[in-house]
């Protein structure tokens, strides 16, 4: 028999815990896909960690080390500093990333440290059951804003890609979704060019992704991609925000 | 002999490390160790070694612990609320059984406290200071040349038993200058055996995964006892200590570090007017040298206990002496340093008692 379809070999067999219709699972297998395609799955150090995907390190079938919340973007640059010659991502959730790892992620990109960082935003903590997040939308409800979230005592969004494009540091910056096939392939894209970017040296680059978090949003997974391309990317306008490379031309 | 170079206690720290094959510094400003990242950056520098000043000492812990992973011989310097920031980080590198070095010259606290010598932080440094089951290895030098020493020590240890360590010192070690003899021959990082749990890319092999969790039923419980048994074997092989005139004494000191100094200067002038005083020097304080220690104990009727805190190594004291020994304390919180003469008084004191 032909396989026609199968899991890529950027990825392990073991079966992900992901909720039915999560944007982890999907996210994982175009780094799969791109850790065969891009042939780096044996010079790749990944950061798994704490939130839903705190199994990543299982998940990809490369080097992994999982750490402390908020603190990947450290860790990653004990790793490549350590390990040059080696593609070193995090993958963290916007808990981990926005709120309790804000500083490293801010001095990671002001560094512009030679590593890539992929950043899931689903607007809520997942992993601890559906509180509020940096990135819960304003009016939107959580396990900790049951009335929805109140601008005036609980604050607004952190919009990561528009922070840390204030810095000079960063190389690349793009926000893509996983809604839709065509976002996909555009996030598979902006993840490659990524990873070739460190490839080549260039530095920084952080990848935020609007991703379904069916169970945290109390919805169907149909809805909740509905809900990316209706409410979310309005919040958090899609495309690309930073690229030196770009503005070398 | 070999030669002798006055240093720093700081500097001779950086030596040190870099005498050791240490190729990774990540640190935060804090007094009073400032000196050693400085000089740090310039030797790093020097040496092709990697100086990173970090946003936090949250943010070095745990480049410590990627570079680590990596298969770097890393490290870190700060002092007390710097470690304390720490702590997090290095639950998870003890959970993950990787080793690194960590240096507290420790300050007077609680909170902010002052800048000034103290040993207040042992509870944290002997008691696993973060959370969850665990121990680091704890060194505590008491002269430049230890604080010279103890860095490829502390790596060798570490590396043995993949467990981070500490050095536990003071400001007054730090910024004090004696001279040094630089012993034996600097490592090249590049000639250290590549370890089979190293991060490297997972070129021709399984790949490898660093971690501190296990949430399958029973299983963290059975990894735990593992790092029981490892305990263990260094609590029985790593025992270090150094004894001054133990062995006629009736009176015996036990201080650790500046205190340790401090202890043996007020020995002296006991010892000048015939009192029998020795001194038990614990090097380790964890694995802390309890089996000299319980010894003594069986025939040395007062012990001495002298420490710039309220009183935590004292306790450890108690552990091993189990009733056998009357204790005795001089302690000094919050930066405050003991004298000769007042413990001279307190030996006096306690010899009236007999
Ligand atoms: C120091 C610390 N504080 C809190 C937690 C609990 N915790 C685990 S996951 C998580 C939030 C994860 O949310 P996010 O990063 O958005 O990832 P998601 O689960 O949504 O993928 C929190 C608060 C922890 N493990 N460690
Ligand atoms: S809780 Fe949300 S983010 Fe976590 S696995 Fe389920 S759907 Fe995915």
């Amino acid at each position: 028999m032909k396989l026609l379809f199968g899991r890529p070999a950027g990825l392990t067999d073991i079966n992900q815990r992901y909720c039915p219709g999560c944007g982890h699972g999907i996210v994982h297998r175009l780094i799969g896909e791109l850790l065969v395609e891009m042939n780096i799955r044996e010079k790749t150090i990944g950061v798994a960690p704490v939130g839903c995907s705190v199994f990543a390190d299982e998940y990809f079938n490369c080097d992994m080390i999982q750490v402390p919340h908020g603190r990947a973007p450290a860790v990653a640059t004990g790793i490549k500093r350590t390990r040059p010659d080696c593609m070193v991502f995090t993958y963290q959730g916007d808990g981990d990333l926005a709120a309790i790892g804000t500083a490293e992620m801010i001095h990671v990109a002001a560094r512009n440290e030679n590593i890539t960082i992929i950043f899931i935003n689903n607007a809520i903590y997942g992993m601890t059951g559906g509180q509020l997040a940096p990135t819960t939308l304003p009016g939107m409800r959580s396990t900790t804003s049951v009335k929805g979230r109140d601008v005036v005592t609980q604050g607004y969004p952190i919009k990561v890609c528009e922070l840390l494009n204030a810095l000079d540091g960063p190389y690349y910056l793009e926000r893509v979704a996983v809604d839709i096939p065509r976002n996909i392939i555009k996030t598979k894209k902006a993840i490659k060019t990524a990873f070739q970017y460190q490839l080549d040296n260039k530095g920084f680059s952080l990848i935020e992704i609007l991703s379904m978090c069916p169970t945290g949003w109390g919805v169907t997974p149909v809805q909740a991609k509905k809900w990316i391309a209706e409410v979310m990317a309005n919040y958090y306008p899609l495309g690309e925000l930073r690229n030196r490379a770009k503005e070398a031309k | 002999m070999a030669e002798k170079e006055l240093m720093y206690g700081n500097h001779a720290l950086v030596e040190g490390v870099i005498h050791a094959g240490c190729r990774f510094f990540a640190g935060y400003p804090i007094t009073p160790q400032n000196e050693s990242p400085e000089y740090m950056s310039i030797r790093m520098n020097e040496v092709g070694g990697v100086f990173l000043q970090t946003e936090s000492e949250i943010a070095a812990i745990n480049m410590l612990f990627g570079a680590a992973a990596a298969g770097a011989r890393a490290m870190t310097s700060s002092s007390s609320p710097g470690i304390s920031l720490m702590q997090e980080g290095l639950s998870y590198i003890a959970g993950a059984d990787v080793p690194v070095l960590v240096v507290n010259i420790a300050r007077g606290g609680p909170g902010l406290g002052n800048i000034a010598p103290a040993q207040s932080d042992y509870f944290q440094a002997v008691k696993s200071g973060g959370h969850g089951d665990y121990h680091t290895i704890v060194l505590a030098p008491n002269s430049v040349q230890e604080m010279f020493e103890f860095p490829r020590l502390a790596f060798e240890l570490a590396e043995k038993y993949r467990n981070p360590a500490l050095i536990l010192a003071d400001g007054l070690l730090g910024q004090m200058m004696e001279p040094v003899e630089i012993k034996g021959e600097p490592i090249d990082p590049k000639t250290l055996p590549e370890q089979d749990w190293w991060l490297t890319g997972c070129k021709g092999r399984e790949k490898r995964v660093i971690r501190s969790y296990d949430l399958r039923p029973g299983k963290l419980e059975e990894w735990n006892w593992r790092r029981w048994e490892k305990y263990q074997k260094i609590l029985k092989n790593e025992q270090r200590y150094e004894d001054i005139k133990i062995d006629d004494a009736d009176i015996l000191i036990v201080a650790y570090g500046t205190s340790a100094r401090v202890a043996e200067a007020g020995l002296r002038i006991a010892r000048q007017k015939g009192l029998k005083v020795g001194l038990l020097r614990p090097i380790t304080l964890w694995p802390f040298p309890s089996d000299i220690l319980s010894e003594l104990s069986k025939r040395i009727e007062d012990i001495l206990v002298v420490e710039m805190s309220l009183g935590q190594m004292i306790e450890d004291v108690k552990l091993v002496v189990e009733g056998r020994s009357k204790i005795h304390f001089i302690g000094h919180p919050g930066g405050g340093l003991p004298n000769a003469q007042e413990i001279y008084n307190k030996i006096l004191e306690i010899r009236s008692k007999k």
